[in-house]
């Protein structure tokens, strides 16, 4: 099973550039499912990122990406990645 | 490893979808501001905000003052303008009075709106020139190393009030209220769904208008005043806020850690200063005046 | 380009050096005033009130001179040609400004009539007094074009020379009036709109994309522009920038920028040489002047010549940057200069200076006057002739 159909549990997910998260936690605490949580692990710049500890129960809400101060989250639903992702693989005619 | 931690590796590529990014430099990312300082929260608010507005962001200009929230203007994709500690509103006046049809945006800290830049906000709000002004409130001079600002509350230490600050601080929806605001509000960082739509719903009216940002300053503020990080103090915004719509801005002042009023206070119609100046020149001088900034066969 | 036509009020006129300050700027384009009354030169702005409507354009009164010598740069940077306009205290208040529009490179004239002070000083009576106050004002180094009349017609043709300047070089540009010749009164022609010659703003032709809004080549040191609303999505700042106008705050940054913000102007120093010069060739005393100090000076100079000694005349028109070499080489025949200023000894310095590096030894006198009123001719006169003993 791929990361991806095991994140599927829920009904979005979150994408992160760990390297430009500085750890400030907002996106955990404000998170209103709960979903995230610190990694153990340290980015290149010292800082626990999120990750989706909980993925079965994030919405794709995207409010992580709106409280997060340096850009690094965001959350997005699967349906709207899937049918972005169909749009951006049928080719479309100039 | 686990595997939420091979999603985000895997997924780098793909977070370059994140949909505030096209509203920044990317080139100048990352930006200077502390971990769980919330000027970013804010800007990513008014990403959203421009997103969802419809604007054409080639007519969109932003102009900020000096300090912390002054860089605002460096890191975003717009016609941009970090000018002198101050006096952000002037040039946004002159930018705005000379070329009408861009939408102006002022960006700036609360020391440098209100204190160095105090006359200049009560100006442009009686002229009721039409600029938004978005002013993030952190309560101290960040960029300056956390001394005491308009805004301080009575009690906290800074490091020129060293015992506890003992001035007054000013109620800034009650001046930009008192001064002819045409739209007024107050949001925290917590809130960040109502922040980007007053955002949005102020970049589409006209007249002065005015919203107040409630911020983290973590690393001068609440930690020395043993309040916490960046994220204690949006928890304290969470459970001390109420939303008061249309609350009469006298009763919002803010007191140290206490309880905060947010809202819509102020949504009103005056004509801008332009609108003025073209209503009365037409008047006066009948089909000898040429209406400035309307473009032919428009209003 | 010739000046258009709206802003020109040909004719022969009968009007006061700070109107005709104002109808030079209609002339020149100037379309944006931010002001704030100060005596002596309130009516320059108060003109400018009075016909811009008709012309199409705007004026605002601000709250202060903080405001309007920073709001006539938003000005810039909106597409408008712009004054400012001011005396003795305001100008005071400007000086961060100023220092702002030599870093963003903003094309900016700005009007100081000057006054005696310092403070509060003598608010209705002149002064020559602020000359170094616009050279060194403003913090860190800088250069400024500064232009002095000594009639109302010359405040009419040295406003529309500032304007032009102040497009070429990207700088702001001074015109050095006093409270005499804003307040004098004498005839004042304006020539029609063909006539003029208006200098355009440096438009890049240059795409969103392919330019970098502070890029310039060794030959050419002073950067194309284009204002907001345009698409290029430009940052300005007055930090220390790169050619992006980025902030770049570091010592090779500062050594690139600095150096040609001043050489700009600097290099061409040759071509900024604006001078009036009378009986200089031969002449054993030269008297350099500038503004009203020149009328009171001629009369000096014309009692000398009456004396039977050869006394030369040489008037600063173009003030900022100061002619060294022209200094130089009149110190190769004359024996003195003399230096009437109506300040305690301020352009005086720079005579003193260009000398420094002759190797004939020249006098200098300072002929300096505290301000309040013009000298009186026999002052100069006993200076010319304690010059030639
Ligand atoms: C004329 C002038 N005085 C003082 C300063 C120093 N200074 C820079 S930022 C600042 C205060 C900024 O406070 P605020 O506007 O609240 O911004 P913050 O950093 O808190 O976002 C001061 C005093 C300056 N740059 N210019
Ligand atoms: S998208 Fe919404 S539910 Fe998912 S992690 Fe972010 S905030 Fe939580
Ligand atoms: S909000 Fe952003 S910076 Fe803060 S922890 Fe989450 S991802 Fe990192
Ligand atoms: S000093 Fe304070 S306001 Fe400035 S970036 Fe850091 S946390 Fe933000
Ligand atoms: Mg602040």
């Amino acid at each position: 099973m791929s990361a991806e159909d095991d994140a599927r549990k829920g009904k979005g997910t979150v994408f992160v550039r760990v390297e430009v998260c500085k750890g400030c936690s907002f996106c955990i605490d404000f998170c209103p499912s709960h979903a995230l949580e610190f990694s153990r692990e340290f980015n290149p710049k010292g800082y626990h990122f999120p990750v989706l500890g909980r993925a079965e129960d994030c919405t794709g809400c995207d409010l992580c990406g709106l409280y997060c101060p340096d850009f690094a989250i965001f959350g997005a639903r699967w349906k709207d990645l899937d049918e972005k992702r169909q749009a951006a693989s049928t080719p479309t005619q100039p | 490893m686990s595997e939420s931690l091979d999603l985000h590796l895997a997924s780098v590529e793909t977070s370059l979808d994140n949909p505030v990014l096209p509203f920044l430099r990317q080139d100048r990312i990352p930006h200077i501001w502390c971990p769980g300082c919330g000027i970013g929260t804010s800007v990513n608010c008014f990403c959203r905000a421009l997103s969802d507005s419809g604007l054409d962001l080639d007519k969109v200009a932003i102009v900020s003052g000096i300090g912390c929230t002054g860089r605002t203007a460096g890191y975003l994709n717009l016609d941009s303008f970090h000018t002198t500690h101050g006096r952000a509103i002037p040039f946004a006046t002159g930018l705005k009075l000379s070329n009408p049809e861009l939408n102006v945006v002022v960006y700036s800290g609360d020391g440098d709106l209100f204190a160095i830049g105090g006359n200049h906000f009560f100006h442009a709000a009686r002229r009721n020139m039409d600029i938004l002004v978005i002013c993030v409130n952190n309560f101290t001079y960040g960029m300056t190393g956390g001394q005491v600002a308009p805004t301080t509350p009575v009690g906290p230490t800074q490091t020129t009030m060293p015992y506890g600050n003992f001035e007054n601080p000013f109620n800034l929806p009650f001046i930009a209220d008192a001064c002819g605001a045409t739209y007024v509000s107050r949001w925290t960082i917590y809130h960040v769904r109502q922040l980007a739509k007053a955002m949005k719903e102020a970049l589409g009216k006209k007249g002065f208008r005015f919203i107040e940002v409630m911020s983290p300053c973590p690393t001068l503020y609440s930690r020395r005043n043993r309040l916490g990080d960046g994220v204690d103090q949006v928890k304290y915004y969470k459970e001390k806020s109420v939303i008061k719509n249309g609350v009469d801005t006298k009763e919002v002042g803010l007191g140290y850690q206490g309880e905060i009023v947010v809202g819509k206070f102020v949504d009103r119609e005056r004509p801008t200063w332009l609108e003025s100046m073209n209503a009365h020149y037409s008047h006066h001088f009948g089909d000898a005046f040429q209406p400035y900034g309307v473009k032919n066969g428009q209003d | 380009m010739k000046a258009d036509p709206k802003g020109v009020l040909t004719g022969v006129h009968f009007m006061d050096g700070d109107h005709a300050a104002c109808e030079g700027a209609l002339a020149a384009g100037c379309r944006f005033v931010a002001g704030y009354p100060i005596t002596p030169s309130t009516e320059i702005v108060e003109r400018f009130a009075a016909r811009i409507p008709k012309v199409g354009g705007v004026f605002i009164q601000m709250e202060d001179e903080l405001a309007a010598s920073i709001a006539i740069q938003g000005g810039v940077w909106g597409g408008q040609k712009v004054m400012s306009v001011t005396s003795g205290p305001g100008l005071s208040l400007m000086m961060e400004h100023l220092g702002y529009a030599a870093m963003t490179e903003t094309p900016s004239v700005w009007v100081d009539v000057q006054r005696g002070g310092p403070s509060t000083g003598l608010p209705t009576l002149p002064a020559q007094a602020d000359m170094m106050q616009i050279k060194w004002g403003s913090h860190g180094d800088y250069e400024i074009i500064a232009l002095s009349p000594n009639s109302p017609q010359e405040c009419f043709d040295l406003m529309i020379k500032a304007f032009n300047l102040s497009e070429e070089y990207r700088c702001p540009v001074f015109l050095m009036m006093d409270e005499v010749v804003g307040h004098m009164t004498e005839r004042v022609n304006i020539p029609s709109a063909d006539q003029i010659d208006v200098t355009e703003r440096k438009w890049t032709k240059k795409k969103p994309g392919e330019y970098k809004a502070f890029a310039t080549t060794p030959e050419d040191l002073v950067p194309e522009m284009v204002k907001a609303g345009d698409g290029y999505r430009i940052h300005v700042t007055g930090l220390t920038h790169d050619e992006r106008g980025y902030p770049a705050m570091d010592v090779p940054n500062q050594a690139k920028l600095i150096p040609r913000l001043l050489n700009k102007i600097r290099n061409n120093v040759h071509k900024l040489v604006d001078v009036r010069m009378d009986g200089c060739e031969d002449a054993d005393v030269i008297v350099m002047s500038f503004g009203i100090t020149s009328r009171v000076a001629t009369a000096a100079i014309d009692a000398a010549r009456a004396k039977g000694l050869k006394v030369g005349h040489l008037r600063l028109i173009i003030c900022w940057p100061f002619p060294v070499a022209l200094i130089q080489q009149l110190a190769r025949t004359a024996k003195a200069f003399v230096v009437p200023e109506l300040n305690m000894g301020q352009m005086v310095l720079e005579v003193r200076k260009a000398l420094a590096d002759v190797d004939r030894k020249v006098k200098v006198i300072s002929v300096p006057h505290p301000g309040g009123t013009v000298h009186d001719p026999e002052t100069i006169l006993e200076q010319i002739l304690e010059a030639a003993r």
